[in-house]
């Protein structure tokens, strides 16, 4: 607990030393990111409905506060970071509980390399900063001094799985090959990997690269045996944005899931959006990578 | 049936009709998309270990175990023979089978013998077992740091680590899930 203080605190120094301004965004939302492979926690008649008397309206825990940060983004800030809980339902293992701390930054007129640079930065700070150097995890020691490997997801399947990836590959056999074959392959290389350009089908919010449409502008960092974060060049194109939407909303109705309502605000920010890139960091796994914990429940103050 | 999202270490499951327990377990969730399992699983009759990755909507059947309370009567050739002391039914457990349990297994001792359908396949020790020392050395005088231990001989012929003040002819107190000393039982 104490090293976990010393950690966010070395955390808020890196982005306050930088010029950014942390926000605090709703927990309880009315429309949630709309994602097939995200649930929620839905809390049924929350609130009531706005202009319609006697309607109950459900509201959801926030599984990210993506989407408000990228309204404070449309309304003119530029440099925001935010450190909060989420929620998300079903999400449970060494590496994951269903309530966890997530650290979001988003800076307006960047692409995602400023992402890789801001990792590198603030891992090397908050070592230095807060005194904690990471330990050797079964070989998978560390190393932030050299500069972190880069991989294009790409070239991680050419080299550990044997084959390449197109720009819609079948989901099962790249997430089968992505833990089975890649994420061993890149876990065990001796310094934090940013794996990037991930299958155009695997954009969720991500811009497509502007040179080659089949993949799109997102990058994940692999630390100390974990996925430490994951970030992109955002998306801006209310109605590619909207056309994903509807595309995950299918999804969900196909798989049996209840679709979530659609984010007609954020929707309407976005048209004021800049050019903008934002990474959401795990910060239970950071404080894991830093103190060498192999459990998650290592590192938070109530297991129960 | 069990669901993916039920599957965690130490779930006993069924699969290709054997029973399996999954002795490591990662939940993962590649390139943000769909829910991931991995697994390292134990077929609970060969011992064999392999890795299965499964997906969210996998189901799986549980593994038909049940447990009975038997007596231990004696070992041969053939292996570690108990009965059911309710319906004398006899069985027989193999070395391999028995393990590292056989260590504290003593003559007339009540454990626990897990079958899969029919067949006997595990064996459950009591938390605390009883054993007599059969043999003892006395412990090296004027060596009174703390924690300094001596080996002896149980009952059973294995040899554990106890206090120096322990003598032959006592009877400790074993914790078999450790298969460390607890403390000298009054005679």
């Amino acid at each position: 607990m104490l090293k976990r203080d010393l950690i966010i605190r070395s955390l808020r120094n890196w982005f306050h030393s930088r010029g950014f301004v942390e926000v605090q965004t709703p927990l309880l939302v009315t429309a949630p990111l709309p994602e097939a492979s995200i649930q929620t926690f839905r809390i049924e008649g929350a609130a009531r409905a706005p202009g319609r008397p006697g309607m109950p309206l459900d509201l959801y825990l926030a599984p990210s506060p993506e989407l408000y940060m990228k309204r404070l983004l449309a309304r003119g800030m530029e440099k925001i970071f935010q450190i909060s809980p989420v929620f998300r339902r079903e999400e449970n293992g060494s590496h994951h509980l269903p309530e966890f701390t997530m650290l979001e930054w988003y800076r307006a007129g960047t692409d995602y390399t400023s992402l890789m640079e801001d990792c590198e930065s603030m891992l090397r700070f908050i070592a230095k900063d807060s005194g904690i150097t990471p330990p050797d995890m079964d070989g998978h020691y560390s190393d932030f001094s050299r500069p972190f490997m880069r991989l294009t997801v790409a070239q991680a399947f050419e080299i550990h799985a044997g084959w390449k990836p197109g720009p819609s590959p079948d989901p099962d056999r790249f997430n089968r090959d992505m833990v089975e074959k890649v994420e061993p392959g890149i876990l065990s290389c001796n310094r934090p990997v940013f794996l990037t350009d991930y299958p155009a089908s695997m954009a969720s919010l991500a811009r497509l690269k502007p040179s080659n449409p089949e993949v799109a502008e997102r990058v994940e960092l692999y630390a100390g045996g974990m996925e430490l974060a994951n970030g992109f060049s955002e998306l801006n194109d209310p109605e590619e944005q909207a056309e994903r939407f509807r595309l995950e909303n299918a999804r969900r109705r196909k798989i049996g899931l209840d679709p979530y309502p659609w984010p007609e605000e954020f929707l309407h920010d976005l048209k004021q959006m800049p050019e903008a890139a934002g990474m959401a960091m795990g910060v239970d796994r950071l404080v894991m990578l830093l103190t060498g914990a192999r459990d998650i429940r290592e590192v938070t103050a109530f297991q129960d | 049936m069990y669901e993916s999202s039920d599957l965690r270490k130490g779930l006993k499951i069924l699969i290709d009709g054997e029973p399996y327990i999954i002795t490591d377990f990662q939940f993962s969730k590649p390139g943000k998309g769909q829910a991931l399992y991995r697994c390292k699983l134990k077929n609970m009759i060969s011992g064999y270990t392999m890795d299965r990755t499964y997906r969210s909507g996998d189901k799986f059947e549980p593994a038909p175990l049940t447990e009975s309370h038997m007596q231990y009567l004696y070992n041969d050739a053939e292996g570690y023979h108990f009965m059911d002391t309710k319906t004398y039914d006899q069985v027989m457990l193999t070395a391999d089978q028995v393990g590292d349990a056989r260590n504290f297994l003593k003559d007339n001792m009540e454990v626990d013998i897990l079958f899969f359908e029919e067949t006997p396949i595990d064996i459950t020790l009591p938390i605390f077992v009883e054993l007599e020392v059969t043999k003892a050395d006395p412990g090296v005088k004027g060596d009174t740091a703390t924690g300094a231990t001596k080996p002896v001989t149980l009952e059973t012929g294995h040899k554990i680590n106890v206090p120096l003040f322990i003598e032959e002819g006592e009877i400790l107190k074993i914790d078999t899930r450790t298969g460390e000393y607890v403390e000298r039982v009054k005679k």
